[in-house]
């Protein structure tokens, strides 16, 4: 379904965020990455859809090569990548409806995304994946009444309104509460499974993605580094994907921060007499 | 307690920094002189010292309050409110499209529109609407329409740059998310932009019509229309009172246009 | 699934909700719209007799003429600049024990709303009303002129600066008064270090604003560039006048970088 091909990615200042990333998802399989702040989880899923342009390499959808598009071409390759975006990114100011609605702007032309005049089977979709996702009776209500939750409902309702064949997922429980962040990965997955759909999702939570993904890919600077099912992450994995010493050098600071504490106590109690 | 061998003296700044703060103050001390004496060479000071004189007679020939000129001066001052409400559409409808050529992140080509789009806001935000009136006025002759233009010409500036930042500073992640679908130029300015700059347009469009109010009073004095006209007129006959019934008048109509501004302001946000 | 979800959208109205209200608001703003459109009278004679010259002050702006008045223009230029800068330091002067006697927080109340007073007044009169009776009360030239721009510098500067002293840190000001200081060290130590940069910052605005508004007070007599653009738009030499108003939107995007440098600079 969706194959990278070295792909690597240099921006301007100069830092490699990827480099030669290779990697296949099959039809239905849902993809978790996982790996350190800084590793390039959002850069890879970005050069996908072309939100960063891949510095080399290819990414093929199907049968149609993303990074070889012209402007309008892309364009219409988007409509097939659906994305759910860290902190929901939904257009605050307008309703909860426009916002789902938004998904079907690669297909209406610019006078009906104008007039909010959408054609009738958009409009009966819109509503339906507001039921899907729970939100029916807050269709007319402003993106910035919601909760978290409900807002990434909103999202996902959104990204499914394009009728995509691949969704990218990024960190989409990055500011929930953990029982949110269940239900809403429950919900991703039970999607993805109804519709057959492929995911990756973008994941810093790593006993959530043991317990939702199919398929676990590490990224450590850049680099592919582990790639398996979630049974397979062992200990030692995760040492190798999110390295040793970022654990030592945790510990470290854990140790100057109590010895400060211990200090600035002793000093209180010299006060006190 | 022993001695310890601190330091008795204690400076904020380093002796260096001290100095070249001394230098500055001392420089700017000297600037002030040397324009003063500049801008006073011609200064006849003789009607300075008289001036407390010419204040009390002036004071003096305001008094009693000509009221009976007030229904003379309602035509006028509905002109004036005419010129700023008029003005401040037309400017509104030229500073959008700036702005919109002025952002960084809506530019469609940073090498030769944005500076155009922004050498045109410094130039509208450099010459006040008066200026802009005596040129009109020269132009298309006198009459309320100079004053619009003028008032419009004016306000490009304003409401352009504040405008064109707020455009600036919207939230990259939502016009990233709408651009993730498939959404074209046109589409994702609608979608993910416009909403997020909303309110600060309307923001942005009252506060100035609240300043052009204040602006258009005086249009008159050069031939622009409203109730400068009638200021002008009273001025030259020397007139004090009815020059204060004028001030007045223009007084309560900025407090009055200042209350709807914050209550309209209130209400969009 | 058989339930039918709905095949029409509208977007709800967002800022009046009761459709009467909309409809008359929409209404009122149309016959507003309507009536004070009709009370423009152009004279389109005029205006086409006029093109003309419009022209010729366009090419004039294209092709300043910056020579043959050059004599009047750096006088004025001079008169404004030394006005702006002069008239700036003594209205900061002037502001910041008002601005101090105007924050709440600092002050008993009847201080604060004789201070209050002041800004008030400085506000709501435009620089060009002032002038007008500072010309009649001194004569004309720029000592008028430097009075006015002293005096709406009062309102602008002492406004902003009291209203950034009451949103000061209240934790600050605590701290430093559980020393026992007195008010003066109050102020030196616990507000000035808080609003300093700002201080700076807004003195440097109205050095800008002080120098655009010189420009406009000369109409009415009060000396400066403005005085000189009047007299050549007078005599319709629009070549000088479009030297003069390039004069003065160079002027100010230098002391608009400057001035944005220079807080950098200084903070």
């Amino acid at each position: 379904m969706l194959h990278l091909k070295g792909v690597s990615k240099t921006y301007t200042s100069g830092d490699p965020a990827l480099s030669d990333v290779t990697l296949s998802v099959p039809k239905g399989q849902i993809l978790g990455l996982i790996g350190p702040s800084g590793a390039g989880k959002s850069t890879l899923i970005r050069c996908i859809n072309r939100l960063v342009e891949p510095s080399a390499g290819s990414v093929t959808l199907g049968d149609v090569d993303l990074v070889r598009l012209g402007k309008a071409d892309l364009r219409r390759q988007r409509r097939r990548i659906g994305m759910i975006f860290q902190e929901y990114a939904l257009v605050e100011r307008l309703t909860v409806m426009e916002n789902v609605l938004s998904g079907r702007l690669g297909y209406v032309p610019f006078w009906r995304s104008f007039l909010r005049r959408y054609p009738a089977r958009d409009v009966q979709t819109a509503y339906r994946l507001l039921d899907r996702v729970g939100l029916m009776d807050r269709a007319d209500s402003r993106a910035d009444a919601l909760s978290g939750g409900q807002r990434q409902r909103v999202g996902i309702a959104r990204a499914l309104a394009q009728e995509p064949e691949l969704l990218l997922v990024d960190e989409p429980t990055a500011s929930l509460d953990p029982k949110t962040s269940r239900q809403i990965m429950r919900l991703i997955t039970e999607i993805c499974a109804e519709r057959g759909l492929p995911a990756i999702v973008n994941i810093h939570d790593v006993p959530l993605a043991q317990q939702f993904m199919q398929r676990i890919v590490g990224l450590r600077a850049g680099r592919i580094v582990f790639d398996g099912p979630p049974s397979e992450l062992t200990e030692d994995a995760l040492t190798e994907i999110y390295g040793a010493e970022d654990w030592n050098a945790m510990r470290q600071g854990d140790a100057e921060q109590a010895e400060a504490e211990a200090d600035a106590k002793r000093r209180m109690e010299a006060l006190a007499q | 307690m022993t001695a310890a061998p601190y330091s008795e003296i204690w400076h904020r700044r380093t002796p260096r920094a001290r100095l070249v703060r001394w230098m500055g103050w001392l420089c700017l001390v000297a600037l002030f002189v040397w324009c003063w004496q500049v801008m006073t060479e011609t200064t006849i000071w003789a009607f300075v010292t008289d001036a407390p004189r010419q204040a009390a007679d002036i004071g003096g020939r305001m008094w009693p309050l000509e009221w009976g000129y007030v229904p003379e001066l309602l035509l006028p001052l509905w002109d004036t409110i005419n010129i700023a409400t008029l003005g401040t559409l037309g400017g509104v409808a030229m500073a959008f499209p700036i702005a919109f050529l002025a952002a960084r992140n809506t530019t469609p080509s940073a090498m030769v529109l944005r500076p155009v789009a922004l050498f045109i806001i410094v130039a509208s935000r450099s010459i006040n609407a008066l200026i802009w009136a005596l040129l009109l006025v020269a132009i298309i002759g006198p009459g309320l329409l100079a004053g619009i233009v003028a008032i419009a010409l004016r306000s490009i500036g304003f409401v352009g740059k504040l405008l064109y930042e707020a455009i600036e500073e919207t939230d990259a992640r939502q016009i990233e998310a709408v651009a993730a679908t498939g959404a074209s130029g046109p589409q994702v300015l609608n979608y993910g932009i416009l909403p997020q700059i909303m309110p600060a347009f309307w923001g942005i469009s009252v506060f100035r019509w609240d300043i052009n109010i204040r602006e258009s009073t005086i249009l008159g004095l050069v031939g622009a229309g409203g109730i400068g006209l009638k200021l002008n007129a009273s001025i030259n006959t020397l007139a004090w009172d009815e020059v204060a019934v004028i001030l007045l008048l223009i007084l309560g109509t900025v407090v009055a246009s200042e209350w709807v501004s914050a209550r309209l302001r209130r209400a969009i946000i | 699934m058989s339930t039918a979800y709905p095949a029409t959208w509208r977007k709800p109205p967002q800022l009046i909700r009761s459709t009467r209200w909309r409809y008359a608001v929409q209404l009122g703003i149309a016959l507003y719209l309507a009536m004070a459109l009709g009370t423009i009278e152009v004279d389109w004679s005029r205006v086409a007799e006029g093109l003309a010259r419009g022209q010729r002050f366009a090419a004039g702006f294209l092709q300043p003429d910056f020579t043959s008045r050059w004599t009047d223009i750096s006088r004025g230029l001079i008169e404004s600049l030394t006005m702006t800068l002069t008239s700036t330091v003594v209205g900061v002067l002037i502001s910041v024990p008002i601005g101090i006697g105007a924050a709440a927080n600092l002050v008993p109340a009847p201080v604060y709303y004789v201070c209050r007073g002041i800004i008030a007044v400085s506000r709501a009169l435009q620089e060009v009303i002032i002038a007008i009776f500072l010309v009649a009360m001194f004569g004309f030239g720029p000592f008028a002129g430097f009075l006015t721009l002293s005096f709406a510098t009062i309102g602008f500067l002492a406004k902003l600066l009291a209203d950034d002293i009451e949103e000061i840190e209240p934790g600050q000001v605590e701290a430093v008064r559980a020393t026992g200081a007195s008010w003066a060290q109050l102020v030196d130590y616990a507000v000035q270090p808080q609003v300093m940069p700002r201080l700076i910052g807004l003195s440097l605005y109205r050095l800008d604003i002080n120098f655009r508004e010189s420009a406009v007070i000369g109409i009415v007599g009060a000396g400066g560039i403005g005085a000189t653009l009047n007299t050549a738009i007078d005599r319709y030499e629009y070549d000088s006048a479009g030297a003069i108003l390039l004069l003065i939107i160079g002027i100010v995007m230098i002391a608009e970088y400057g001035s944005s440098y220079l807080r950098k600079f200084l903070q």
